[in-house]
């Protein structure tokens, strides 16, 4: 458990963005996620006029990696106009990698080693890692000593038809053997989650992230990706279903669970092309350029539990000890952004949140922790409906929570989100008056 | 500080680092042979020394001769003992016992290819600056150094004609895959890794690397089919310079002299013929214009510009998108249009160039990338607001282009310059309504924008000469030769481009053939014939440009022929539209046919012979006139931009340095002779410019005694 009230100097966000986030083998098939992370970078620099000199660190999310680019912080920071002197590292802690990016850029701004630092993350789920059985890597690597065509040969020799299948990544947990969506229906059936209200919430995910495309609130945080190859130029998130209908939502057969799930490819979210980038600084430094900081970090937790049976859970863990460090109540956060893995997995947190018993249970603690009023959770739709590129939703989360609380007028904002693993993340910010 | 150094190592390596203390560059000149031959003859008698490098202690390996030093040369006889000692000098290097390592990492060009060529050994460097060219045809003369002999020895006849006859220029890969260069390395530590090859040469145990020539290419250099060889390659050079430059036909000839006689022979061929060319006409137009290029990129006194920090660019056509291609190097590049699809195929001509780029080894393809993130589509004038720099490029239309300025300057800083690049609407009728018309000015770019070197800058009285020093720095970073003009109808290119071509259309009414006008023209020297450059640029805008202009200088005699307006309303486009004086049905290959449907509109289909010549003079003699109407009325400001002017943008005949130096060639007294005939015949139209009447009165030339 790493939770408490956010240490050294304030840090403030001044800024955020996102490409557009697509579904997985559409307008970005052609692009890595260094592609993606360059355009939401450069975009960051566009948009907000920065000197790119001054950008002193660079942290980005992402999990599935790409060899070419293992560093991909670095490559997208290099060509997206970052000075060659600013550092880039990349995170990987599963669905949480960008907010973990971000906490990394804000202790190194808090501690004073830099005053202004870029966070955020990037992902490609078109072009997964797939990669040869362990029993042919073997081989392939011995015959780069091969000496002779013969000797080559030989090496070979022995290979069998199921040598040759490709390995392909499953998104589950290495520890459990389960995939999310597998751990998703466990849940759902142990707290008793109904496909019904799984279905709703799904539903009103999508509705409310139509309202905010059409209101031109969505478009504010996305910067154009112009996609070499086709030329387009993707300036919209094309998974949210506005026109979606209880009915359509209920058709849909179980993905996981075939026989007795509830979960669905609509009440799930779907595979994502996307990247974020999140402009953090010191918040005396944001006074001295003259930009306007828009929140400062009051809190973070970050926290791990059982992988098995407390799985997508980090939101029921985490903010509790986010808001305890920070000093404030559930019911004095305006705005509330959590991620939406499934809509399972949003109901259990929620019941959780609400529930005495586990909070005596779990958190050890006399009350409930509160309930999340629906008009302040997600307003603009979450990733059950714009998408999930893994490791760049956290910094979508942020920009949208300070977004909204600048133009819901909230004084206290929370982002919170699980991860694979087990692992939570909260953060608590306050917004900054002009 | 000497211009050669030497470093006499304790591994028998002697280090000879070139660097000119005068400039910033090494230059090859008399004075350098001097002590380069003191240095070279140390090396010999010193015992100590094993081998030697050259190296260049300068950005560039060499920069190439002292072309200003051909420029002065009269007789045939100076440029040739020029040749005969610089072969006497690398001789030296060449068969010198010990041997030599060339270390080059920059540029090497001309003589600095010939130097290294000397050596026994080339190492280049690995890197994007690096590049190696012969462009000595290009100024109108040949490599006087040996390098017409000692290229085709090293990398073969088929591989150095084109170098040779081209002047392209070699990056370090393609150098060391032709055989050029025997080995690549890396910048860092270049003089220590040539010192080390240096040494293994001198031991015996580095061999250079000689490219094995295939079967085809062993033969071609061997009678029969050597004599074939020179045979064709002087068809295709006679056939694409038709018998106007004399460079490359001599090229062709020292390097048959040399095969044929040896290695002595070809020698003394270069010397006679290097000598011939610096002497000729040709070579002073070129080497003319080359000079005024390096004027026209200093800086201007006054007030330095501002630094353009970001680029705003109105309208992402190919205009557009041909601008921000140049100019994503230097800064990131919005561009505004109405519709993503506009936006995306800017992006696509963006991308397509510097993947080009790219491909050809000027560019790391990760700087590719790099530069395209720089490029920013834009459907919101919003995105404009911290431009320093916004040129519009949208449709030649004066309404649209005064609404644009004021939407711009509704978000744009009050520094911000504006620039439109029109090519015939006058700036200050654009800048009418503009809030601060100081910022306002004319960046007339050619299509298309990264291959046309030049830029027109156009000032109005009111334009401040910080945004002239802010649009002509930028544009002189972009690469491009600028000239500053004064605004008018047509500016200058423009102007002077419409009597020329309204003339065409003249021939055309009295009866000549399309192509016989188009040949006469380019028999003269243009690149392409008058009908086929309106066929390119659009009809439409040849009939605006030409109405304007026929209006402006009614007075003059210059109306304009009816024919284009009627040839647009009757559909003819040019080839955008694929209708225009000649067919674009056909295949894409060969010589397009003529559109002989036009004819009806010029009085038939029956066309009769004019003679080429008198054709040619008409169009020609018009533009020049044109152009000393310009410098007298302060449109230009000097006979050299006028001339750059007219050859970068419009085509005028290089070798002939351009309308003032065609003129002080003519003589303007002829000029004027020929031009009161034409008068007299023809109308008013052919009238002298006073300015070249009293030139011709007085006999003075525009370039005085140069």
């Amino acid at each position: 458990m790493a939770s408490g009230r956010f240490p050294g100097r304030p840090v403030v966000v001044v800024d955020g963005c996102r490409t557009p986030f697509v579904r997985s083998g559409t307008d970005f098939t052609d692009l890595s996620a260094y592609d993606l992370a360059r355009a939401a970078l450069s975009g960051l620099l566009h948009r907000t006029g920065l000197d790119p000199r001054e950008v002193g660190l660079l942290v980005l999310g992402c999990v599935i990696q790409d060899c070419d680019t293992s560093n991909v912080a670095r490559e997208a920071g290099l060509a997206a106009g970052l000075h060659p002197s600013c550092p880039a590292f990349t995170v990987t802690v599963a669905c949480v990698s960008a907010n973990v990016a971000f906490l990394n850029a804000a202790h190194a701004v808090a501690s004073g080693q830099v005053d202004v630092a870029v966070a955020g993350g990037t992902e490609t789920l078109s072009d997964a890692p797939i990669r040869l059985s362990r029993a042919m890597r073997k081989r392939l690597i011995a015959s780069q000593k091969a000496r002779g065509p013969l000797d080559l040969l030989r090496r070979f020799a022995g290979t069998r038809i199921r040598d040759l299948r490709p390995q392909i990544p499953a998104i589950a947990d290495f520890s459990t053997g389960l995939t999310m969506g597998q751990n998703g229906e466990r849940l759902a059936k142990r707290l008793g989650v109904t496909r019904e209200e799984q279905d709703a919430y799904a539903l009103a995910s999508h509705h409310k992230a139509a309202r905010a495309q059409r209101d031109g609130k969505l478009g504010a945080q996305i910067v154009p990706v112009t996609v070499p190859g086709s030329f387009r130029i993707v300036r919209e998130d094309n998974g949210i279903r506005g026109d979606s209908t209880p009915e359509k939502m209920a058709s849909l057969k179980p993905a996981f669970d075939k026989t007795f799930g509830t979960l669905t490819a609509a009440n799930s979210s779907f595979l994502t092309d996307g990247a974020s980038a999140v402009l953090l600084m010191a918040e005396e430094k944001a006074r001295a350029l003259g930009v306007r900081p828009r929140a400062r970090l009051v809190s973070s937790a970050l926290t791990a539990m059982d992988p098995l049976d407390e799985l997508l859970l980090g939101p029921a863990f985490a903010v509790p000890r986010a808001l305890d460090a920070a000093g404030i109540g559930l019911e004095d956060v305006g705005v509330v952004e959590i991620h939406e893995a499934f809509a399972a997995q949003m109901v259990a947190n929620l019941k959780l949140l609400e529930s005495e018993a586990f909070a005596k249970e779990k958190l050890g603690r006399p009350q409930a922790v509160g309930k999340v009023p629906p008009e302040r959770l997600n307003a603009w739709g979450g990733s059950l409906s714009i998408g999930h590129p893994f490791g760049a939703t956290g910094g979508r989360l942020i920009a949208t929570c300070v977004q909204r609380m600048e133009e819901e007028g909230a004084r206290y904002g929370l982002v919170a989100a699980c991860a694979a693993g087990a692992i939570g993340n909260a953060l608590v910010f306050e917004r900054v008056e002009p | 500080m000497k211009a050669v150094q030497l470093e006499k190592r304790l591994d028998g390596v002697a280090v000879l680092t070139l660097d000119n203390p005068h400039g910033p560059h090494n230059i090859l000149s008399r004075d350098l042979f001097e002590e380069f031959r003191r240095v070279l003859e140390e090396i010999r008698t010193d015992p100590h020394v094993k081998a030697a490098v050259l190296i260049s202690g300068k950005r560039d390996f060499l920069a190439g001769a002292d072309i200003k030093s051909f420029f002065a040369m009269k007789e045939p006889s100076e440029g040739e003992s020029l040749s005969r000692e610089g072969h006497a000098l690398l001789d030296l290097i060449a068969e010198s016992p010990k041997p030599f390592v060339a270390a080059i990492h920059g540029q090497a060009l001309g003589g600095g290819v010939e130097l290294a060529l000397a050596c026994h050994y080339r190492l280049a460097t690995d890197d994007p600056a690096t590049a190696l060219a012969l462009p000595e045809v290009t100024l109108g003369v040949l490599p006087g150094g040996g390098g017409t002999q000692r290229l085709p020895r090293l990398i073969g006849l088929a591989a150095a004609l084109p170098l040779l006859l081209t002047g392209q220029r070699v990056r370090a890969r393609k150098a060391l895959r032709l055989g050029l260069v025997d080995a690549l390395t890396s910048p860092g530590g270049l003089k220590e890794t040539a010192a080390l090859a240096a040494r293994q040469l001198a031991e015996g145990t580095l061999k250079p690397r000689r490219r094995r020539r295939k079967l085809l290419e062993r033969l071609m250099e061997r009678p029969p089919l050597r004599a074939l060889v020179f045979r064709q390659a002087r068809k295709g050079v006679l056939s694409k310079t038709r018998g106007l430059y004399p460079a490359p036909p001599a090229i062709l000839e020292c390097v048959r002299e040399g095969y044929e006689k040896g290695l002595r022979a070809g020698f003394r061929r270069e010397e006679a013929l290097f000598g011939e060319l610096c002497a000729s006409e040709a070579c002073k137009g070129l080497l003319g214009l080359a000079l005024a290029m390096i004027e026209l990129k200093k800086p201007l006194p006054g007030p330095q510009g501002r630094k353009v920090g970001t680029l705003g660019i109105l309208g992402g056509g190919f205009m557009g998108a041909g601008i921000a291609s140049v100019s994503l190097k230097l800064c990131p590049v919005v561009v505004k249009d109405v519709s993503d699809g506009v936006l995306g195929k800017c992006a696509r001509t963006v991308w397509e160039g510097l993947s080009k780029q790219a491909k050809s080894g000027a560019l790391h393809p990760f700087e590719r990338d790099r530069l395209f993130a720089r490029l920013h589509p834009a459907l919101d004038y919003g995105d404009l607001r911290r431009a320093d720099l916004v040129v519009e490029a949208v449709f030649e239309d004066l309404d649209l282009k005064r609404r644009v300025l004021e939407e711009t300057e509704a978000v744009v800083s009050e520094t911000c310059v504006f620039a439109s690049n029109t090519s015939a609407l006058p700036i200050a009728s654009i800048a009418e309504r503009a809030r601060v018309p100081e910022r306002v000015l004319g960046m007339h770019y050619f299509s298309p924008v990264p291959k046309m070197p030049l830029l027109e800058i156009v000032v109005t009285p009111k334009t401040s000469p910080e945004a002239l020093a802010t649009a002509r720095a930028f544009g002189v970073a972009q690469g491009k030769t600028c000239i500053v003009v004064k605004d008018g109808p047509g500016f200058y290119t423009t102007r002077i481009l419409s009597p020329f071509l309204n003339e065409a259309m003249v021939l055309l009414e009295e009866g000549a053939a399309v192509e016989a006008v188009d040949r006469a023209l380019k028999d003269f020297g243009y690149p392409v014939g008058p009908v086929a450059l309106l066929d390119e640029v659009g009809i439409d805008v040849g009939a605006h440009v030409a109405k304007e202009f026929g209006d402006a200088y009614a007075s003059r005699g210059l109306s304009s022929s009816q024919a284009l307006p009627i040839l647009f309303e009757a559909g003819y486009h040019g080839r955008k539209n694929g209708r225009g004086f000649y067919r674009y049905d056909g295949k894409r290959k060969g010589r397009k046919p003529v559109n002989r449907e036009v004819y009806a509109f010029f009085g038939g289909p029956k066309r009769k012979e004019m003679p080429a010549k008198e054709m040619a003079e008409r169009l020609a003699l018009l533009m020049v006139n044109e152009a000393v109407w310009c410098l007298q009325e302060g449109v230009i400001s000097s006979p050299r931009d006028g001339d750059v002017g007219a050859v970068l943008g419009l085509g005028f005949p290089p070798f002939r340095g351009g309308p003032f130096r065609y003129l002080d060639s003519l003589g303007a007294a002829e000029a004027v002779r020929r031009m009161e005939g034409y008068a007299e015949r023809l109308g008013p139209r052919f009238r002298p410019a006073p300015l070249l009447a009293e030139a011709a009165r007085k006999g003075e030339r525009f370039y005085g005694e140069a």
